[in-house]
């Protein structure tokens, strides 16, 4: 695998394509034979949910996952680990966030997913915002502890 | 030196940035979050519960004990919950 791999991060309000994202890792790329896919969706909660309203720090956001996407790259041999996550307000069923990991072999793919997942959700700055369907006062939601767990888990 | 805010911390202090200049005895993360707490009630109400705060210099995170030597932007958030 090459060495010069660059991390691709975008930080969007848009919707994005899976489909086409991985055709454009794996396009005029021959030898790579695994790509692990995680796209992060917004729950309904049982119906009770409206939207999430999700706010970033522009620029730290970019970085933060950039240096993420760094450190996954020296760790395993990837061909590619494009990061798309939006922002701003996102309805029930609606992406959130997508990791393409692309390698020779399978192991390394799911692996870079993990970490890449695992540090995102505990050191990428992002907010996420309840909006209630029935109007009612939402809220800013809570971190957990299990997502600062998964992340210990590969020091 | 600019200070930026997100999420509930925003709501609270109730801006989103602000220019400061700090006094010369405020050389640390931690100092700068005990300053900020006396500066009026949105600022007490943000940092009621201080150890859940997280900082960023300069779009990097950083621990209490961190120097705000050098800083050019500081920024105060909850825990975060992105992903």
């Amino acid at each position: 695998m090459p060495a010069s791999i660059v991390p691709t991060v975008r930080i969007q309000e848009a919707d994005f394509d899976v489909a086409a994202e991985i055709a454009r890792l794996s396009a005029g790329a021959p030898d790579v034979g695994a790509v692990v896919t995680f796209t992060g969706l917004c729950r309904s909660e049982d119906g009770s949910l409206d939207a999430l309203e999700l706010e970033h720090y522009p620029g730290m956001a970019e970085a933060e996952i950039g240096r993420i996407a760094e450190e996954a790259l020296e760790r395993w041999p990837l061909a590619g680990l494009p990061v798309i996550h939006r922002h701003g307000s996102i309805a029930p069923g609606g992406n959130i966030v997508l990791v393409v990991a692309a390698s020779r072999h399978r192991q390394a793919a799911f692996d870079a997913a993990g970490f890449l997942m695992d540090f995102l959700k505990t050191r990428a700055p992002f907010w996420k915002k309840e909006h209630r369907a029935d109007g009612g006062q939402g809220g800013w939601v809570d971190a957990r502890e299990a997502d600062d767990e998964a992340t210990a888990r590969w020091r | 030196m600019k200070l930026v805010y997100f999420a509930w911390v925003r709501e609270r202090i109730g801006i989103a940035e602000e220019e400061i200049d700090l006094p010369g005895d405020v050389a640390t993360v931690g100092d700068l979050l005990g300053w900020l707490a006396a500066r009026g009630e949105g600022y007490a109400q943000a940092l009621q519960h201080r150890n859940a705060i997280r900082v960023a210099i300069n779009q990097e995170h950083v621990s209490r004990d961190a120097p705000l030597a050098g800083a050019r932007e500081v920024a105060l958030f909850p825990p975060i919950t992105g992903g």
